[in-house]
């Protein structure tokens, strides 16, 4: 099949819409996934950030059919890809879109990657399984795929058991097996958690460089702010389940538009020797998504917090292009309530 | 902060851990550290540096192979017997980094915070479970938590409580291994900020533990660096971070990712290929030599020797390019 000729602005290869997932179990009904929206573009890296429990990993393992079902559940949602449903399914025109046009990188590569077969053959599989290829084929380019992601003598270490190799070579040569089929879009949830900042910088510095030579998508799962800084191009900011603000990656730390993105920068230390301040934590915690508030689910850590947070749920405001925060400051009647949220994002409190 | 005299000192420090036909970990590899009197030292480096086991034998829960630890003064076992532990329990004591695995599963709060208590003193039960609720309220949490168990807790209020059972014996010195690491970032401000109020209530002395460069840059007045069981550099925490000595420092440092993506851009890949080495057996020269840009003839020789900077005594750094 062949695309139409794009026009002037590049559709998106990925759209989600509404996307809810729900999780039974014995306590009750989680709701972990609660109506997210967002594409992805060609050669651009959407960053998905947030903390633990959020939903980041949800949303993406829902894409990929990696959500166990039951317990888990697709309330509602569209998510395609060039136009063509992804959801709840696992195969484009009959053959499985995941790996080939979606490659994905998990946290853990020791526990992600079969123990019992050499690293040369679990990608060469791949390979064998999308594309069809023989064996040796296979194995060959699989040499040169780890070659790519900088594996260093890539032809013996293909012959290895994961075992064999570190965190770092380990995460390399998952990045390697999830590039294979030249996937579109490669999805990567904590790429970098588990290693150290040295070897995060290689696998980060790998990424950027795949991405600049195939015109892959990106989208990069991570709690880590600075490593937003260094890769997003677009940044999604989830809290309870929800996309609390979305923006350039610019917009994200130099204009942000929800306290909650404000209170994430304001909890790090700032490495700016003019703008020390002390840290400011976020007091309390995140609510409890088996009944998750009716207004915002920010409200009770929010030090802006209104009467109407508690009881409706703020809409997505727009405050620039392509920048939206889900947030009751921005609404015209609160008055001033976008400053507050500027003013807040410049701690003036310096550390003692 | 040099003003206050040493609180612990370790010289030559090593731990070697004995593998099969005669084979060693160099894990801890003569170090020498001085921690001052209400000061905090951040030890940072990568896994497999030895951060951990210098800060498990500094206190003694390993014993030394060889080398000494001062404390005001004194010098220490070189291996604890149980009288050791319980007179040192009093002035040493660590936060673990997993607040998961380190407190037991089949104890309620109040005996976790409370057993050192017990066996430290001679407090009545009423008493004891005063103490008990007023740490738990200090470190912020609700004093009838005590009967619940760990597992009701999230990792945050978990490492409080790993907080509480360390400092309710008062100690002067405390280890805190990797105390945030398990955190969210907003909740790793609450914790950090806990300890530098307790720090400042207390009068403590802590080694801080981590491999967050730019937490640990914010919490401690005097960062060092660890590369394989050995001490890379030493120094004034804002100076060993804004203008990094070591080679091995300077490529830690450039690697941390800033937020701030103005800076990001404008930052050049600093990367250095290869991973830290094998600690098994290490021979002569300078650990950092195989991966260092500067590395010269006498790196692979010799090994430098932690020296203090030319014009700044408070700096000491171990490579060549600076004797």
């Amino acid at each position: 099949m062949t695309a139409p000729a794009p026009p002037a602005k590049q559709p998106p290869l990925l759209t989600v819409e509404n996307l809810q997932v729900e999780f039974e179990t014995y306590g009750g009904t989680v709701q972990a996934v609660r109506g997210v929206s967002f594409s992805v573009e060609a050669g651009k890296t959407l960053a998905i950030v947030g903390e633990s429990g959020c939903g980041k990993s949800v949303t993406v393992q829902a894409l990929m059919g990696l959500v166990p079902m039951p317990p888990g559940r697709l309330k509602s949602g569209t998510a395609e890809l060039r136009g063509r449903n992804i959801l709840g399914t696992s195969q484009i025109d009959g053959l499985d879109f995941r790996g080939r046009e979606i490659g994905m990188i998990f946290q853990d590569p020791m526990t992600s990657l079969n123990p019992t077969m050499t690293i040369g053959r679990q990608i060469a599989e791949t390979l064998e399984v999308h594309l069809g290829w023989s064996r040796k084929k296979a194995f060959a380019r699989a040499i040169e795929l780890l070659d790519m992601a900088r594996i260093p003598e890539a032809a013996q270490r293909a012959k290895q058991y994961p075992f064999e190799f570190s965190g770092g070579m380990l995460q390399r040569a998952m990045i390697a097996m999830a590039i294979a089929c030249e996937p579109a879009i490669l999805i990567a949830d904590e790429p970098t958690t588990a290693l150290d900042v040295t070897i995060q910088a290689q696998v980060l510095d790998l990424l950027g460089d795949l991405q600049r030579e195939h015109g892959t998508a990106i989208i990069l799962i991570t709690h880590d702010l600075g490593v937003v800084a260094r890769m997003a191009d677009e940044v999604a900011v989830m809290y309870a389940g929800q996309i609390v603000e979305r923006g350039s990656v610019d917009d994200i730390f130099y204009r942000p538009a929800h306290p909650y993105t404000v209170g994430l920068r304001a909890a790090m230390p700032s490495n700016n020797p003019d703008a020390e301040h002390r840290l400011l934590p976020i007091e309390g915690s995140p609510p409890d998504l088996f009944s998750p508030p009716a207004g915002c689910a920010y409200a009770a850590r929010c030090p802006h917090a209104m009467r109407i947070c508690s009881t409706h749920e703020p809409a997505p405001f727009v405050v620039g292009a392509d920048h939206y925060g889900k947030c009751w400051l921005h609404h015209e009647k609160a008055a001033g309530g976008a400053s507050m949220i500027a003013a807040a994002a410049a701690p003036p409190e310096k550390k003692s | 902060m040099t003003a206050s005299p040493p609180l612990v000192v370790s010289e030559n420090l090593t731990k070697f851990f004995p593998l099969p036909k005669g084979r060693k970990v160099h894990a801890v590899d003569g170090v020498d550290l001085t921690i001052h009197e209400r000061e905090i030292v951040g030890l940072v480096g990568e896994s497999g540096s030895g951060k951990t086991t210098f800060g498990k034998t500094l206190i003694g829960l390993l014993a030394k192979t060889s080398g000494t630890v001062t404390y005001r003064g004194k010098t220490l076992p070189q291996q604890y017997e149980a009288a050791d532990f319980r007179r040192q329990a009093k002035v040493m004591q660590m936060i673990f980094q997993d607040p998961y695995s380190s407190l037991n599963p089949r104890m309620t709060v109040g005996e976790i915070v409370g057993e050192g208590l017990k066996l430290h003193s001679d407090l009545s039960a009423s008493d004891l479970r005063d103490r008990v609720a007023s740490w738990l309220s200090r470190v912020g949490l609700e004093p009838d938590y005590m009967s619940r168990y760990p597992h009701e807790f999230s990792g945050g209020q978990r490492q409080r409580i790993g907080i509480a059972r360390a400092l309710i014996l008062e100690p002067e010195f405390v280890v805190c291994d990797e105390p945030i690491s398990a955190l969210d970032v907003s909740v790793q401000a609450q914790v950090v900020n806990l300890l530098e109020e307790l720090k400042a209530s207390m009068g403590l002395t802590l080694l801080f533990i981590a491999h967050d460069l730019s937490m640990v840059r914010y919490i401690s007045d005097r960062m060092a660096v660890m590369y394989l069981g050995a001490m890379a550099e030493i120094g004034p925490a804002q100076d060993v971070f804004f203008e990094p000595k070591h080679p091995y420092t300077q490529i830690l440092i450039a690697s941390n990712p800033e937020p701030d993506p103005n800076l990001e851009r404008s930052r050049k890949s600093t990367t250095i290929t290869g991973e830290i080495p094998s600690p098994v057996d290490i021979g002569p020269g300078c650990r950092f030599a195989a991966r260092c840009p500067h590395v010269m003839e006498q790196c692979r020789v010799q090994t430098p020797l932690l020296l203090p900077l030319a014009g700044q005594p408070d700096r000491q750094v171990a490579c060549h390019l600076f004797t």
